[in-house]
């Protein structure tokens, strides 16, 4: 445990209310980003209300196998920065390093299929607003909409999840320095509640944009 | 670790001051992250674009008042400047319309936003709550960067080829999504003021974030919720309120911006036709969608625009009255009803849209009943003025003055509540009369008041009395001449974006002579301002010097130094007793320190 991060920051009086403090404040954050999203998700039920069966037959056009691989992906990197978290907690430094690292593999991980699957989708000819998009049928414009949700939005959930990557190799890095204690170990919980906040993103985005088709 | 209680953040104060003593003269006022610091630069660069969001306010009531006539004196340089928007020193629409949609967006987001909730906010709640700085001090820095990016972004857009953005300050859809939209064309007006949107939202959410965290973690040992000043609880209802109603609106700008950039179409319906001609869009999207998401942020911004207004008026009214603010908790909790109502009341904005009856009488119902608790706040500032020894200081002649002007701009809006008056009124100046009388004389008012009640304590100097005075009585007429005749143009039809202020209409004629009387108004209420704004910079180096609590109040920023230096107090405060406790009964002088054990 170095010297910096022993004493609290000046304006706090204890460790104890400084980690309060940060935590109430990520909190806060995730409201806000709740609300982000939730502005697109406004635009999604406009839209899908609208258009219910245009909905249902671009979503068949989505592959709906990577996108549950890759909701398993999320959800055990979440299993692993819970338990990096109760690493940090008891004060085992190494396998905090450990449980950081595999969180942000397997979010690397998800990005690799992510990128595969935006491959999938260009050969599909189904990414809007480039000259080789294609959709057949009358309701050509319903569906590139469609589309441009999709890709809006995992888009942004994929820019959380790199955010995400970048926090976590940092703190894997600190923790490598042992930069973390069972006193201080504030920063491992703040990342693992927005981890768990891009986790939780995804699982409303599968259901809604994967599984629209199939009944 | 254990740390003794006693002068724990003062110590941690001084050790922060060896680690990097001399920061220079970036780490003190460009780079700091000292909260008074922030709340200064904030406060300052807010005053400027409400003075600039002001100037562009005069130049259109030049083309209302004398339209198609060359502006004098200054038409020759906006020609230079502006020459296809100015030719020949005449206005033309296109840059009226930009004039328009500027002068709202910089006064909201620029002007007001930024003064009262960012500068009073930073400046004044640590200090009230008896904290040393706010909980994110960096995020705080990073918050006002963010906002001058943002600001900058917005008056570069003027130069952007097509000009600024011209869809009104509400940029609704599908007019802002297609305005000047070519391939070849990137940074337009309207893109630009997107783009500027989601910066100005980043550092409103980073602001209020720090914001909740600071009042609910860092208040002083003894301040209890009901000790709470009324300012920190506008301040705290506020800063809910942007974070809760921004981030939609973010979401919804960057469609737009898809829409703009990336061919979307978000807002765009299928088969738009604009000018006789079927736009080569995607289509399937709808312009609702914008309205909706905008005004799920747009009311909830009105309470962000009044409630910390209403904070500065309760503590001027309290000190200068010299008796407890009437009615506290009532207040209190009428401004946590207020905040929640205002979340379910952005429909009224939209009764001609074609909602229904159905959806109408509900969004009727909730805009009723929020005037309830707006006005129990103003009967509790009104009432307070009962029976107390009156000092008519300068703040206190402004915060005087916010109460008949809000309530005129109140009163008036209960018509604007019902569908069936909106069907006359939308969009006609009595909109404009309506909102401008809560927001110009009424939260301007209140900043000005909190700018002369707050200056001792950021500079230990007095502003000079004489010339707030000769500022204000000219101001508040002159306000008046603006936005009166507002209403009875209002009530005649005349509609709030003609760019000839009526002229060509028939139905504008008997209304229509009071457009030269208003801009006249207008004009004297800008030389007006100049006593204010010599007073400032005067004030700030020969201003009479004062100790730490010229007022005699009794919150507990007037118990650190003034200027406070960094860590704030001399020594941690501790709270005793309630905001308010003046002409206590049996005690030696007529006010009691909320520090004072």
């Amino acid at each position: 445990m170095s010297e910096t991060t022993a004493a609290p920051a000046h304006q706090f009086e204890t460790l104890e209310q400084q980690r309060e403090a940060a935590t109430l404040g990520m909190w806060i954050f995730l409201a806000t980003e709740v609300l982000f999203f939730g502005g697109l998700f406004m635009g999604y039920t406009f839209v899908r209300w609208s258009y219910p069966e245009v909905f249902e037959q671009a979503s068949h056009r989505l592959d709906a196998t990577i996108g549950g691989v890759n909701t398993a992906v999320l959800l055990l990197s979440s299993l692993t920065m819970a338990l990096a978290v109760k690493s940090a907690q008891l004060g085992k430094r190494n396998a905090l390093v450990a449980f950081l690292s595999l969180t942000a593999l397997l979010g690397i991980l998800f990005l690799g299929f992510k990128a595969i699957e935006y491959h999938g989708d260009y050969v599909d000819h189904i990414v809007p607003g480039i000259p080789s998009y294609h959709f057949e049928g009358p309701s050509a414009p319903q569906a590139e909409l469609f589309f441009w949700i999709y890709f809006a939005m995992t888009g942004l959930h994929a820019i959380h999840v790199t955010v995400g990557i970048i926090v976590i190799a940092i703190m894997a890095a600190l923790a490598w320095r042992r930069s973390f204690s069972p006193e201080h170990y504030m920063p491992i919980e703040v990342t693992g509640l927005y981890w768990h906040f891009v986790d939780i993103v995804w699982v409303f985005l599968f259901p809604l944009l994967y599984l629209v088709g199939h009944r | 670790m254990e740390i003794s209680a006693s002068p724990a953040h003062v110590h941690h104060g001084e050790e922060h001051a060896h680690e990097h003593h001399d920061p220079g003269f970036l780490g003190k006022y460009v780079f700091s992250t000292d909260h008074k610091v922030i709340g200064v630069q904030y406060g300052v660069t807010g005053l400027i674009f409400l003075f600039f969001g002001f100037c562009l306010m005069l130049l259109m009531r030049w083309q209302l008042a004398y339209h198609g006539q060359p502006l004098p004196v200054l038409g020759p340089v906006l020609a230079k400047i502006f020459p296809k928007e100015m030719p020949g020193g005449v206005m033309t629409p296109e840059f009226y319309n930009s004039l328009g949609a500027m002068h709202g967006t910089i006064m909201v987001f620029l002007g007001i936003v930024p003064i009262a909730f960012a500068a009073f906010g930073n400046f004044v709640v640590p200090l009230q709550i008896g904290a040393p700085d706010m909980t994110f001090p960096r995020i705080n820095m990073a918050s006002y960067q963010a906002f001058f990016i943002g600001g900058v972004i917005m008056l570069v857009s003027f130069f952007c080829p097509g000009g600024a953005a011209k869809g009104g300050w509400t940029s609704y859809a599908p007019l802002a999504d297609i305005t000047d939209r070519a391939p070849n064309m990137f940074f337009t007006g309207q893109t630009m003021w997107l783009i500027g949107m989601v910066f100005l939202i980043t550092s409103s959410l980073l602001g209020s974030v720090n914001f909740i965290t600071t009042i609910i973690q860092l208040r002083a040992p003894g301040m209890t919720w009901m000790r709470l000043p009324f300012f920190c609880w506008a301040q705290l209802i506020t800063a809910f309120l942007l974070l809760l109603a921004f981030p939609p609106l973010e979401a919804a700008s960057v469609m737009q911006l898809m829409d703009r950039v990336a061919g979307t179409s978000f807002f765009l319906p299928t088969g738009l036709v604009v000018n006789g001609e079927i736009v080569n869009i995607s289509g399937g999207g709808s312009p609702l969608l914008w309205q909706h998401l905008f005004w799920f942020l747009g009311h909830p911004e009105v309470y962000v625009l009044i409630l910390p207004a209403m904070g500065i008026v309760a503590e001027v009214v309290a000190n200068n009255t010299r008796k407890p603010l009437w009615g506290y908790k009532a207040a209190v909790f009428s401004a946590l009803t207020l905040g929640f109502l205002s979340f379910i009341v952005w429909a009224h904005h939209m009764y001609l849209t074609g909602m229904g009856a159905r959806v109408s009488s509900f969004f009727q119902t909730t805009t009723i009943l929020i005037s309830i608790p707006s006005v129990i706040i103003l009967t509790a500032l009104l009432l307070s003025l009962w029976g107390g020894s009156i000092r008519f200081t300068v703040p206190m002649l402004f915060a005087t003055a916010f109460m008949p002007m809000f309530g005129i701009g109140g009163l008036t809006g209960i018509p604007l509540a019902f569908n069936a008056v909106v069907l006359y009124l939308h969009d006609t100046y009595y909109v404009i009369a309506h909102f401008h009388y809560i927001v110009a004389p009424g939260t301007i008012f209140a900043l000005f008041a909190g700018v002369y009640y707050w200056f001792p304590k950021a500079t230990g100097r007095m502003m000079n009395e004489f010339l707030g005075k000769l500022h204000f009585w000219p101001s508040l007429l002159f306000i008046n001449g603006i936005f009166m005749p507002m209403f009875l143009q209002g009530m005649a039809g005349v509609h709030r974006r003609w760019y000839d202020g009526g002229a060509s209409y028939d139905l504008a004629k008997p209304v229509l002579h009071w457009n030269a009387f208003m801009s006249w108004s207008a004009w004297l209420l800008c030389v007006s301002q100049f006593p204010f704004i010599l007073n400032f910079f005067w004030s700030i180096w020969f201003g009479k010097k004062v100790d730490h609590n010229p007022w005699h109040a009794t919150t507990l920023e007037w118990e650190a130094p003034s200027p406070p230096p960094h860590g704030n107090f001399l020594k941690p405060p501790v709270v005793h007793r309630g905001p308010y406790e003046y002409s206590v009964p049996g005690s030696e002088d007529d006010f009691i320190p909320q520090g004072k054990a």
